[in-house]
């Protein structure tokens, strides 16, 4: 039975059966703050023109009781390593009073009117590191209300007042009459119980869970059950294997697919608007297909530059002012009576998300729209582009969104790209045939979607007490979010995700001036993990690092004089300094740098630690990284997460680049597209601020930081600043 | 052609090409999806599986080249030391997104297999033809050497 019809029974009715008998039943939470419901088969207003005098009442389904004691949590974003299962499953455990091990967690349906990021409006997605953030409240109600239907249950059984019942580990119990019982046996009764319309969430100082060392939810992934995309497997199912253009928007003149056709296990051949499809048996089949496809290319309108021509480009127009980001007092008349000015430039490339599973995707085409498997991350989005594609309405798509084999932003394109692909390939080949699509190691890296390439300049001035009077800080790039559903986050002509971690520094500076030159330049540019912190985070706080030698400064002094008014900053940098022993003598050959940058709402120092080899070859053995994410929902995770950031804003620090040359990626595969291994991973030590406030990201925070401060010791080490990404493995 | 695996202690005839890489015969044709595909150049270590013992990337070896062989995959590990493996796997969380872990978990358990004791450097060697694009490599790293102490002290 399908959740619509659950939705649009009265919101009064709390829990409803989902199927039969034994196949659990589903807590359609009504909570307080929420707005009204509307079936959810019944499209939104908007989409229908209707305009309805009553607000739509949306309800939420997060909890499943099984008879056979299983709480199943339904989570609402995308699991990609992140813990998000984890994460959202503590908070209704703890507010229900389960036992852990009773809880099972899967992924919700794509419906925007029940799982929307709280955070992002009517959407939908994962990203921005919010999901413990926006949801936060809104599991722990879930679960509150959860506990309360169950409390109310036993009462009318065991005919006690409700306020003497008990639940504590997945059992109701009442001490006076000495009767129990568990989750399972209640869940029953529960559904007949009326909605709370307000629930009592508990005072932190009473959390079992919160804050507690818990087993991944994300279960499967020693033992190779776990299924990802690239692992369905549908009865009459075709993989395709597609042809892309050679350099980004060139476009197909013509092609001869007689050879391709004669290749044995392929079915069919299909031309679709991003290239050329194979459909065959396997994988191995569609790909030798392809290979033996004629294909003829027209790259007149092209992009046909390279890396390092647009780097000279962005280099000139980095001498000019850009557009204002953000002015404080007057950067001039700073630097006019300052004792000292520096100046500096930094180059950052390209770069691919290199997730390990290549991008792929299920797509079936029904009689109404479409079915899609996928690690879907934005599935309001997807819905909408894969709708506009087909000519039908959004809540036609429907959207398994399964785990994602890694993303780092990857999958959150703002156009869908290749969940397109795959529509348009089921759709050219015709109705209800499963088509996966499997992209290559090549393929992945070659579409683009990369980070962009930026050019930085800054200049500072120092007083003669050392103290900087000015700053001005000019970037050059190209926006990630211009032409892009998101476009609305362009702000003045800034794009806000170009300057993000650079318009607000820890640091007091009277004269402050951010520029920003947006360039228009044909490659397809996306969010990359921490977005525009993987570059804002280095050129700063490495900068910071040249000002406190200029002033004679030790560097970590020198950031905790100049520290504004946030004291969240001054304690991670002082825990971070405290236990990586700043103050502590180094060893020949060794050097520390400190780097501290607030991403996501979240604070994170680190400190790293830097061998040196006589031949210059160098290697980071050990960082120390202190977080503060408000309420540490999960600790462990939160420590992974850091461990997991860091290792992977190591790679563009140490090795990685994607470079274009005449509008060919270079780096195509991993022997060229160089990433951090377990010999370049330092030891990671994480320590967690205590604190009471909202919690915050960590999916993201840990990764900008680490480039600075493994730069900031090579720069203490050989009096060489670094302004150049990546660093590669010589000091 | 027919080819005949010995795949998980057992005995399977896939119709086949004859260079047709391994993975994509135990994927496609097996159905025995734990082994994932990440680079097919052999330079990642997803689709890493034991073959007579060692580990191997299977999205470069021709099937025909693994046929007679002893062949395990993720789905037919059953050895003390691959239990001590994914025992600790699981007591220290290590996995994130879990694509490459099948991978990880292969060469962790070969690696053990050959070297009871092995030191940091040992790990580095045998254990950096994996990728862990979610970095997990601290865990692995702290796994293995659980791993190694519990199989020690089983001994």
């Amino acid at each position: 039975m399908n959740e619509r019809q659950q939705t649009s029974i009265s919101r009064r009715s709390f829990l409803q059966k989902t199927a039969g008998a034994g196949a659990g039943l589903t807590l359609a939470v009504y909570l307080s703050g929420c707005s009204r419901e509307e079936p959810a088969s019944t499209p939104p207003a908007s989409a229908t023109g209707a305009a309805t005098a009553v607000e739509p009442l949306v309800a939420n389904a997060f909890v499943k009781i099984g008879t056979d004691n299983r709480v199943t949590v339904v989570i609402k974003h995308l699991e990609m390593g992140q813990g998000v299962y984890t994460g959202l499953a503590t908070l209704v455990a703890e507010e229900m009073d389960a036992d852990w091990g009773q809880i099972v967690a899967a992924s919700a349906p794509a419906d925007a009117t029940r799982y929307a990021n709280l955070h992002w409006g009517p959407v939908q997605g994962t990203g921005g590191s919010s999901a413990i953030a926006n949801a936060y409240l809104q599991m722990r109600e879930a679960g509150a209300a959860a506990r309360q239907m169950l409390i109310g249950a036993a009462a009318t059984a065991w005919e006690v007042p409700a306020g003497e019942i008990e639940v504590a580990r997945g059992q109701v119990s009442h001490r006076q009459s000495g009767r129990q019982a568990s989750f399972g046996e209640l869940a029953e009764a529960a559904v007949r119980q009326p909605v709370p319309e307000n629930v009592t969430l508990k005072d932190p100082a009473a959390f079992t869970l919160i804050g507690r060392h818990l087993s991944r939810k994300d279960v499967g992934k020693v033992d190779g059950s776990a299924i990802f995309t690239q692992d369905i497997q549908l009865d009459g199912m075709l993989t395709a294997v597609v042809a892309h253009p050679p350099v980004f928007g060139a476009r197909l003149k013509g092609f001869d697919d007689s050879a391709a056709r004669q290749v044995k296990g392929v079915v069919n051949v299909v031309q679709v608007p991003t290239g050329v499809a194979v459909l065959a048996d396997t994988f191995w089949h569609a790909k030798r297909g392809r290979d033996a496809l004629q294909l003829e290319w027209d790259d007149s309108e092209a992009f046909t530059r390279s890396s390092a021509d647009l780097m000279m480009q962005y280099k000139e127009l980095a001498k000019q002012p850009g557009a204002p980001a953000r002015v404080e007092g007057d950067v001039e008349k700073g630097f006019a009576g300052a004792a000292k000015v520096l100046e500096a430039s930094y180059e950052f490339p390209f770069l691919a998300h290199a997730t390990m599973e290549p991008m792929n995707c299920v797509a079936r085409i029904t009689g109404k729209g479409a079915e899609i498997w996928n690690g879907c991350q934005l599935q309001t989005g997807d819905q909408m582009a894969v709708a506009a594609a087909l000519g039908c309405r959004p809540e036609d798509i429907i959207i398994h969104t399964l785990l994602a084999g890694g993303s780092f932003g990857r999958r959150a394109s703002g156009d869908a790209d290749y969940v397109i692909e795959a529509v348009e390939i089921a759709k050219a080949h015709g109705r209800d045939v499963p088509v996966k699509l499997v992209w290559t190691r090549e393929d992945d890296t070659r579409a683009g979607y990369f980070r962009p390439l930026y050019f930085h300049h800054l200049k500072a001035g120092l007083d003669q007490d050392g103290k900087v009077v000015a700053w001005q800080h000019r970037i050059v790039g190209q926006s990630i979010l211009d032409g892009t559903p998101f476009s609305g986050m362009i702000r003045d002509g800034i794009d806000l995700s170009s300057v993000e971690g650079a318009l607000h520094l820890p640091y007091h500076i009277d004269n402050f001036s951010l520029e920003l030159h947006t360039v228009d330049v044909g490659v397809p540019v996306l969010w990359w993990r921490s977005v525009g912190s993987t570059h804002t985070a280095y050129a700063t706080e490495t900068f910071i690092d040249e000002l406190a030698a200029a002033a004679g400064r030790d560097p970590v002094a020198f950031r905790l004089q100049m520290l504004g008014e946030d004291p969240r900053y001054e304690a991670v940098l002082k825990l971070a300094a405290e236990r990586g022993g700043w103050q502590s003598p180094l060893p020949e050959g060794r050097a520390r740098g400190f780097a501290v940058h607030k991403s996501f709402g979240s604070y994170v120092a680190q400190l790293a630690e830097v061998s040196i080899a006589a031949d210059g070859g160098y290697r980071v053995d050990k960082v120390t990284c202190a977080v503060d994410c408000g309420v540490a929902v999960n600790p462990d995770v939160i420590r992974a997460q850091m461990e997991g950031g860091i290792g992977y804003g190591l790679s563009p620090t140490l090795i990685s680049e994607t470079t274009l040359e005449q509008g060919q990626v270079v780096e195509a595969n991993f022997d060229r597209y160089q990433v951090v291994r377990m010999e370049h991973m330092p030891a990671v030590e994480v320590h967690i601020v205590p604190s009471a406030e909202a919690p915050t990201g960590v999916g993201e925070p840990g990764t900008p930081v680490i480039g600075p401060a493994v730069a900031n010791a090579l720069f203490a080490a050989s009096g060489k600043p670094r302004h150049r990404l990546p660093l590669g493995m010589k000091v | 052609m027919a080819i005949t695996l010995k795949i998980n202690g057992a005995e399977r005839q896939v119709e086949v090409e004859p260079d047709t890489p391994l993975l994509w015969v135990i994927r496609d044709h097996l159905q025995l999806t734990g082994t994932k595909f990440g680079c097919g150049i052999a330079q990642c270590g997803a689709c890493t599986v034991h073959m007579s013992g060692q580990a191997v990337r299977s999205c470069v070896i021709p099937v025909s080249a693994a046929a007679g062989q002893e062949i395990t995959t993720i789905e037919g590990l059953g050895s003390t030391t691959a239990a001590a493996v994914q025992e600790a796997w699981e007591a220290l969380s290590v996995v994130q997104c879990g694509y490459c872990q099948s991978g990880q978990v292969m060469s962790a358990t070969a690696l053990l297999e050959q070297n009871a004791n092995p030191s940091d450097a040992d790990i580095d060697r045998f254990m950096t033809g994996n990728i862990c694009r979610c970095s997990t490599y601290v865990r692995i790293r702290a796994a293995i050497k659980q791993a190694a102490s519990q199989l020690a002290q089983e001994a």
